[in-house]
């Protein structure tokens, strides 16, 4: 059976401080504007602009904000690198969900 | 005795060499992926299905915006909190525990009122196929949300009685709740997006 495998060099590769109070607020300062960002996007639909611009730009941001809080708030970023193959394997098999009903809705 | 545990390195002597607490969190985090994958893959296919009740015209995005904010920073305190109680600092601990229990229940308060006010503009659970994707994938967060503000609420109460104290194993316990404070966080940046942001005629 496998015991606990972790040596010094796993250590090094994977173990980090965690960030400060400081860094903390910065991102949520970041996610603020972004989501300041997101709604003004919106307007812009409304106002006109075409999905084609917008769209594209909401994803992208959503993503980001996604990032920022799994990296820095659930410290992924930080953490042993098996939580991320965890939480990346859910996020996998739920976006090939969606992959399927998209199919779906287009064929 | 008890002390050995305790200063040992956490999760030492586990397979993983992580807590097998915070290893089941995780996983438990990717499953839930799946099961939000699944009513936000449903909701999509079904927004056309508005039948003769309102679409996603009904939505309010100022006020949704302002509730995603709260949630948003709600997991700012999260994290305060857990470097609070990291630090060996229970009154800060308690402060930021009982800040995000408090942004967590204003957002649900604000989905209970937006819920009241679609309902009395003719958009309930079995108006159209559209409504029922909405209300159960909105709720099913919201239900989330409920139970990390109740674990919030007992962790807060717990530091009060001794049982959550400065020890490793109450810092695994307040990291795993943020875990799950956050999940739900993240889950409703992706709702807030495909469910409110994304123009309908796109999707559909």
């Amino acid at each position: 059976m496998t015991q606990s495998t972790q040596t010094p060099e796993h250590e090094g590769e994977e173990a980090h401080s965690h960030p400060s109070p400081g860094d903390y607020v910065m991102i949520a300062v970041i996610l603020a504007v972004l989501t300041a960002l997101e709604v003004g996007l919106y307007w812009a639909g409304e106002a006109g602009t075409p999905p084609v611009a917008t769209v594209p730009a909401l994803v992208f941001l959503t993503v980001v904000k996604f990032a920022l809080v799994a990296m820095w708030f659930m410290h992924l970023r930080f953490d042993r690198r098996v939580f991320s193959r965890l939480f990346v394997g859910g996020l996998i098999l739920a976006l090939i969900i969606y992959a399927v009903v998209l199919a779906m809705t287009v064929l | 005795m008890a002390t050995d545990t305790e200063s040992a390195a956490p999760g030492a002597g586990t397979n993983f060499g992580v807590p097998n607490e915070k290893m089941g969190m995780w996983a438990f985090l990717g499953s839930e992926c799946l099961f939000f994958g699944a009513f936000i893959s449903v909701y999509v296919l079904y927004l056309g299905g508005t039948g003769d009740g309102p679409g996603p015209a009904i939505f309010d995005i100022p006020f949704t915006s302002v509730s995603t904010f709260v949630l948003l920073m709600s997991s700012l305190a999260m994290v305060m909190a857990l470097a609070a109680i990291q630090d060996g600092d229970m009154r800060r601990f308690r402060t930021w525990t009982l800040g995000t229990a408090l942004m967590g229940l204003t957002f649900l308060s604000g989905q209970v009122y937006e819920y009241t006010v679609f309902v009395e503009e003719g958009m309930g659970l079995t108006t159209s196929a559209f409504s029922t994707a909405f209300f159960v994938l909105t709720s099913f967060h919201g239900v989330h949300v409920s139970i990390g503000v109740l674990m919030l609420g007992a962790l807060w109460f717990m530091s009060f009685t001794g049982r959550i104290d400065t020890s490793q194993r109450s810092q695994t316990a307040v990291e795993n709740i943020g875990l799950y404070w956050h999940f739900v966080d993240i889950i409703w940046i992706l709702i807030f997006t495909v469910v409110y942001l994304i123009p309908v005629d796109l999707l559909t």
